[in-house]
């Protein structure tokens, strides 16, 4: 389905097709809702923030698209999930598959304490790829994708855990597109890294998504701002449980918000 | 609970400095046309010397919007506030040159006989003071319908300008030796005119506040 005419901050992404979808979803964990009623259309190759206050399911609400919510004892999802159409919690879904699409990125960068070549290897070797031949290409590019090969082309060898956060967080960005996935998400990557280590992924975040879904969920604001093409706005409701507020291009979420509460949150008059 | 409260209060501040430069304009316009009335030139040496302090509080409020812009990140409302306060502070220091033109028209005129007893031109001063007044009174209370109703009265100065414009040229027809001063009085009445025109450039921006549209609304004849 074509999402209708918008015009975002950084990029037309009017005519791109819908990539993710939910419609009406719920999440629980036991007997606490933590998401209620959620539909949404994520557009392909642009990127999309999630803002909202703490504790609103943010991170479980990305977590959806991965099934990462399935580690989670409990955890139970109402309602319907879609990549490219199809149904994600469907019984027929092999997770792995999906994980290989669908990558995900973390707050504090989690290098594995293994080399840097090794790192970005793991993913592919996963998934049967042994020449090393092979493993070298998709490393380069990988490594050039995540902006990070001019930095690291004569360290390979060396341990990850030595770089520094913002390429350690780039790294990982890097694991991830090893194993090339459709969608990446991204929960709160920055907030562990410097200001000019923010910007510098925020400009490879704009490269990748002339290929890739984005997804980021972020408590900066100004970053959702600057970087992202569509925004959504969760809060919580007074059972705790996470709603949508309101939807929409960035540039206008942010400069004439339709919901007072999304008023009211990106302008501070409530926290 | 509002967590924002620096922020906000400069925010507040702000547009109190507006209202205030506001009525230092609103002062000048219709001080403007006492000292043509009264043919008052030490009034009107006031009016343009007052025109540098309307100047420096633009710069000043101008000033106090890019620090806020560039340290607190407005967004939303807060911002389109910013913006629209920008383009307003613009036409009311233009409002305010205009107050200026009419003083220097005055100390133009000098101890010359008048040329009739001056009805309009003292009507169309009010009528642009008050529109001015209404329109930061809109500004303050976010009042785009207000805003709206300011912009569609413009006419009324239009129509008397027409009249002004009208009754001069019969003047000079009739008494070629009147031109020079029916042409100054012409200069007065365009003045107010391009005033309340440019009160109703304030009114868009404050439909543009309230509501994030910006819409050309008033097509003026002149």
């Amino acid at each position: 389905m074509k999402m209708n005419s918008i015009l975002s901050n950084n990029k037309a992404v009017g005519q791109n097709e819908t990539k993710l979808r939910t419609e009406a979803v719920s999440l629980y964990y036991g007997n606490f809702q933590a998401l209620r009623n959620i539909s949404l259309e994520i557009p392909e190759r642009a990127i999309t923030a999630i803002i909202g206050p703490s504790g609103c399911g943010k991170s479980s609400f990305i977590r959806l698209f991965n099934r990462m919510n399935d580690l989670i004892i409990g955890a139970r999802v109402k309602g319907q999930v879609e990549l490219d159409g199809i149904p994600i919690y469907d019984t027929t879904i092999d997770v792995v598959e999906l994980r290989k699409r669908v990558g995900m990125v973390f707050q504090k960068p989690n290098p594995f304490p293994m080399s840097v070549f090794e790192n970005v290897a793991f993913g592919p070797r996963r998934h049967g790829i042994n020449k090393i031949g092979e493993l070298e290409e998709i490393i380069k590019r990988s490594l050039h994708q995540a902006a990070l090969w001019d930095d690291v082309k004569d360290k390979l060898g060396q341990s990850a855990l030595s770089l520094s956060g913002g390429q350690q967080q780039r790294l990982c960005i890097a694991r991830v597109l090893a194993v090339e996935p459709e969608v990446i998400l991204m929960d709160e990557p920055c907030s562990a890294l410097d200001p000019v280590a923010t910007l510098k992924i925020e400009d490879l975040m704009r490269n990748l998504a002339q290929k890739y879904t984005i997804i980021i969920v972020t408590h900066n604001m100004q970053q959702a701002a600057r970087a992202s093409d569509m925004s959504a706005f969760f809060m919580m409701e007074e059972d705790r449980a996470g709603v949508l507020v309101e939807y929409g291009p960035t540039s206008e979420l942010f400069t004439n918000p339709k919901d007072k509460r999304t008023e009211d949150y990106i302008t501070g008059r409530f926290g | 609970m509002e967590i924002r409260t620096i922020f906000h209060n400069k925010l507040r501040e702000i547009q109190d400095d507006v209202l205030a430069m506001g009525s230092m304009v609103e002062k000048a316009t219709n001080r403007s046309i006492e000292a043509l009335k009264e043919r008052d030139i030490e009034k009107a040496h006031e009016i343009i010397a007052d025109d540098l302090k309307i100047n420096r509080q633009r710069f000043n409020i101008e000033e106090k919007c890019v620090q806020l812009i560039a340290t607190q990140q407005p967004m939303a409302s807060d911002l389109r506030t910013i913006i629209s306060v920008l383009y307003i502070i613009t036409e009311i220091e233009r409002i305010g040159d205009h107050a200026e033109g009419i003083a220097k028209i005055v100390v133009m005129i000098g101890d010359e006989p008048p040329l009739k007893p001056l009805v309009d031109l003292p009507l169309m001063a009010k009528k642009a003071a008050d529109m001015l007044h209404r329109s930061l009174d809109a500004f303050i209370n976010r009042d785009a319908d207000a805003a709206k109703q300011i912009v569609s009265e413009d006419d009324e100065v239009d129509n008397l300008y027409d009249q002004v414009f009208r009754e001069l040229l019969t003047f000079m027809a009739e008494d070629p030796k009147t031109i020079t001063r029916a042409t100054r009085l012409i200069w007065v009445a365009h003045n107010l005119e391009r005033s309340a025109d440019r009160v109703t450039n304030i009114c868009e921006r404050v439909v543009y506040m309230v509501t994030g549209k910006m819409e050309e609304m008033n097509i003026s004849k002149y």
